[in-house]
């Protein structure tokens, strides 16, 4: 499915501020996978999404999603097989237009522009599916996006960005920006939908307990380097005390610790 | 004030609402500031005078909107592909076309069109009335046509990009294409704007487009300012009416003694006028918060 080979990202390579973004990645992901991502800023993680969206040209290595290398395709062509959610709420949606507009627009990702206004039956697919979110949008898509809360705008970007199934979901943090309250309920949304699409994800959060608690692997990252995996029994049974134990002591020796328990 | 002076308040103002409503794709919807309108508004003047002068004038409309939308992808390209400054790509296109434009002209600074038949010719009947209803129609069809291209799904992704650009790409869409796309229409009614002008004072001038893209945005704040309204069909009504008042202003003004020399002057005044207010009233707004 998704297959980072050898990854790295230097900025400012050969000048006295070079720093090392991410080095020799390697990262393998099945369909279906749900990766909760966790490590300190500076750690390499919003970088490594940067890389994959293609935001960010690697200095070495290759991004491969279904076979197909994606390395040196545009940003916006990537779009068509990635969805991206960021922390910010309004970087996913067009503030001066309405929800059906936004909404008309994640529709036809990937597909040729018509010249056409969309249909009547456009328009109930689009009820049907803010239906699914139950925060009422549904009977609200005239209003105009920059109106709404940032969970309200947060949850319509989230489905904007899995209206056309992707085959790959990015969250970087999405639910940082938003209340405790409004936090969950935009994580059980995105849980639901990523389970019923079967979509593979990758999801940042500074949030240990919802680390553990969505998806099927956890990865730890710190200094531009993928330092655990955790998944399958282990990570069924590791608590949340265990995880912060993991992620403050997991230094390099750590991983030789690993090597040796082997 | 006599009929033909309200009659031609009315026909250079309509003249100047086709402009604008090529300023509004690339000043509001695309939120980008374009410079090339001074340029491109004489391309359609030239372009139109020269087709006149040949006997051609319906055809001389077609082609000035067409070279004016070259010259917007001229601009979008350096502003998307060899990234330059926006406000850069347009001086230096406005500033290319003055030669060109004089090319076009046959390196004569001006080309006078009395005696050929215009657009207007065929309703000379209606006379005084022939002009202002050739204008009016010409209106109503790029109204038409904006309204409905701005809903299409090709004129949602237009208007996103103006709105915001993160999401465009997110969508797979090329911001860079519609930037381009965004810009050639843009210049395309600049220029159409132009051709109406030239075939309306039969007279072409190499000046002629000297302070069009302050008019342009002068008519558009003052019909957004009077006419606050979200939807599409009520900002293109806007920017016809902004336009069209714009010019009543400068009409009564000049009636009252305003020297015409000092028009470009007032409408410079005006427009800063304008942009200061509402950002004040932003400025306030926020230190209340």
């Amino acid at each position: 499915m998704l297959e980072l080979q050898d990854i790295s990202v230097i900025f400012h390579e050969g000048t006295v501020n070079e720093k090392i973004a991410l080095s020799h990645i390697d990262l393998k992901l099945d369909k279906g996978d749900f990766v909760t991502i966790i490590g300190s800023n500076g750690a390499g993680k919003s970088t490594l999404f940067q890389t994959i969206s293609g935001a960010i040209q690697p200095t070495q290595g290759q991004v491969i999603l279904n076979g197909q290398n994606l390395t040196g395709i545009p940003e916006y062509k990537r779009s068509r097989f990635i969805g991206r959610l960021f922390q910010d709420p309004l970087k996913g949606t067009a503030p001066s237009m309405t929800i059906e507009e936004n909404l008309s627009l994640a529709s036809q990702r990937g597909q040729h522009f018509r010249l056409s206004l969309f249909s009547h039956k456009q328009k109930n697919e689009m009820k049907q599916a803010l239906k699914e979110l139950d925060l009422g949008l549904e009977e609200r898509l005239n209003t105009k996006v920059g109106t709404l809360s940032g969970g309200q705008r947060q949850a319509l970007t989230l489905l904007m960005a899995t209206y056309v199934t992707p085959e790959l979901l990015l969250l970087d943090e999405h639910t940082a920006a938003l209340d405790p309250k409004t936090s969950q309920k935009v994580l059980e949304m995105t849980s639901k939908i990523v389970e019923e699409h079967h979509i593979t994800t990758l999801m940042i959060t500074h949030n240990m307990e919802d680390a553990l608690k969505y998806g099927n692997k956890t990865m730890i990252m710190k200094d531009g380097q993928i330092i655990a995996m955790v998944e399958g029994e282990e990570r069924k049974k590791m608590t949340v005390d265990e995880l912060i134990h993991l992620y403050s002591t997991s230094t390099h020796d750590y991983n030789d610790r690993l090597f040796l328990k082997q | 004030m006599n009929l033909t002076v309200v009659l031609g308040a009315l026909e250079l103002g309509g003249i100047f609402a086709i402009m604008s409503l090529g300023l509004y794709i690339s000043y509001k919807v695309l939120n980008l500031p374009d410079l090339t309108v001074d340029g491109s508004f004489t391309l359609g003047c030239a372009v139109s005078a020269m087709f006149t002068v040949h006997s051609m004038p319906y055809l001389g409309l077609f082609l000035a909107f067409v070279i004016g939308c070259l010259a917007g992808v001229v601009t979008g390209v350096l502003i998307t592909k060899l990234n330059i400054m926006p406000l850069l790509s347009g001086i230096l296109t406005m500033t290319a076309l003055y030669s060109i434009n004089l090319r076009i002209m046959g390196d004569s600074p001006n080309i006078s069109l009395f005696e050929f038949p215009t657009v207007f010719s065929p309703l000379v009947f209606l006379a005084p009335y022939d002009k202002l209803i050739v204008i009016i129609v010409i209106i109503l069809i790029v109204c038409f046509f904006l309204h409905y291209f701005l809903r299409t799904q090709l004129g949602l992704a237009l208007r996103a990009c103006g709105d915001n650009e993160d999401m465009v790409r997110a969508s797979s869409i090329d911001t860079d294409k519609m930037k381009i796309l965004g810009l050639a229409l843009a210049n395309g009614f600049v220029s159409l704007g132009g051709a109406v002008f030239a075939q309306h004072q039969a007279f072409s001038d190499i000046a002629s487009g000297t302070g069009m893209m302050v008019i342009g945005l002068a008519s558009i704040i003052v019909g957004m300012t009077i006419i606050k309204k979200d939807k599409i069909g009520f900002q293109l009504m806007a920017v016809v009416f902004g336009a069209v008042f714009y010019r009543a202003i400068l009409t009564i003004a000049l009636q009252l003694g305003l020297p015409s020399g000092d028009l470009k002057l007032l409408s410079a005044i005006l427009v800063v006028i304008a942009i200061a207010s509402t950002n004040m009233k932003r400025k306030r707004r926020r230190s209340k918060c």
